[in-house]
């Protein structure tokens, strides 16, 4: 059996590169955020408890143009509807009588970036694993967002550039392991470039934000794969993340 | 009038987090449906696949210099290397590239 404590350190030095890519993703949000007329605190409170990106660029615009409660959370739902779908994937690997409690603290470290590293580890999700993650990735993502609102341009242009590739290095060490052991899943890694490629280009789905251009994609490519190449049974265990 | 910006954020925040424990609210034990299994085991792959490209080549000062991260990240994982060697190769390629670019 695993620790609690070991599983949380891990999860801690593998949310490091993504706190770095959140710092510079969030430099930018925040950028943003102060002409919308947030001042560097509110940047930071927002920040720190919603951790979502595309979600809050919205809420900013929303709240700049005085916009009434219900349509902000009309707007939060759908724009952020790929956390249910994420929600289902990591609530399919707990067992039938995994306490509430459990459920409910794994759901809420829910960002694009700790969903796809908590899939990816070997086993049961843990919130350990996840607090880890989250503890190191959050505030680097609350005090890029400060530090974007009150200091916007004095970070060089090539830090930032270069610190928002920690982000995507993520997300390929992520992938690239288990596309190398199933034949399916590296198709439906090419398919997902090409066809994310495709709808950056074409016309009308080019005009959805890029959080609904996401989770159409999603659902669109990991349906004809489950079509075409369905999961034998329970087996359906997601490749592994080096436990270094 | 101007609603209040610290009521706003904390509505946001909780209409945020209610997204991402819906699942947990409603699920009580895994899902047998053989298609619902498949679909759950390619999301994760494809979700972060079509937010790495092209917002990789998008994300850099010199697109040229994103698309090298790309692949020596994708070279440097398929070998065997951990995220954080990766996501490290990744930024310091960027770095190192444009210099010259």
């Amino acid at each position: 059996m695993e620790k609690g404590r070991d599983i949380f350190i891990q999860g801690y030095r593998h949310g490091i590169p993504i706190g770095l890519g959140y710092f510079a993703v969030a430099f930018s949000l925040g950028i943003a955020a102060r002409d919308y007329g947030f001042s560097a605190a509110q940047g930071f409170l927002s920040s720190l408890f919603t951790y979502a990106s595309a979600g809050q660029y919205m809420g900013f615009a929303l709240y700049a143009a005085n916009t009434t409660f219900a349509e902000l959370i009309l707007l939060t739902f759908i724009i952020n509807a790929r956390y249910i779908l994420m929600g289902f994937a990591l609530n399919q690997r707990m067992p039938e009588g995994t306490p509430l409690r459990t459920r409910l603290l794994v759901g809420s470290c829910i960002t694009d970036e700790i969903f796809g590293i908590t899939i990816a580890r070997p086993g049961v999700p843990t919130p350990y694993y996840t607090f880890g993650a989250l503890i190191a990735a959050v505030p680097l993502w609350a005090l890029g967002t400060a530090c974007g609102i009150s200091m916007g341009n004095i970070l060089p242009a090539r830090i930032v550039s270069a610190l928002s590739v920690a982000l995507f290095g993520m997300f390929i060490a992520v992938i690239i392991p288990p596309a190398r052991k199933d034949k399916a899943v590296l198709g439906a890694v090419m398919i997902s470039f090409a066809c994310s490629y495709a709808a950056v280009k074409l016309p009308f789905i080019s005009n959805l934000s890029q959080g609904n251009r996401t989770i159409l994609l999603t659902v669109v490519i990991s349906a004809v794969f489950a079509m075409l190449f369905p999961r034998k049974t329970e087996e359906a265990e997601g490749g592994a993340v080096d436990a270094d | 009038m101007q609603i209040n910006v610290y009521l706003y954020i904390f509505v946001m925040a909780f209409a945020t987090w209610l997204m991402r424990v819906a699942a947990s609210l409603i699920m009580k034990k895994p899902i047998q449906n053989r298609f619902f299994q498949s679909f759950l085991y390619y999301v994760p792959y494809v979700t972060l696949a079509v937010m790495t490209f092209p917002a990789i080549v998008e994300a850099t000062q010199s697109p040229l210099a994103g698309a090298a991260a790309l692949i020596v990240c994708i070279g440097a994982a398929w070998f065997g290397q951990g995220l954080f060697t990766v996501a490290v190769l990744g930024c310091v390629t960027v770095l190192v590239l444009e210099l010259f670019l």
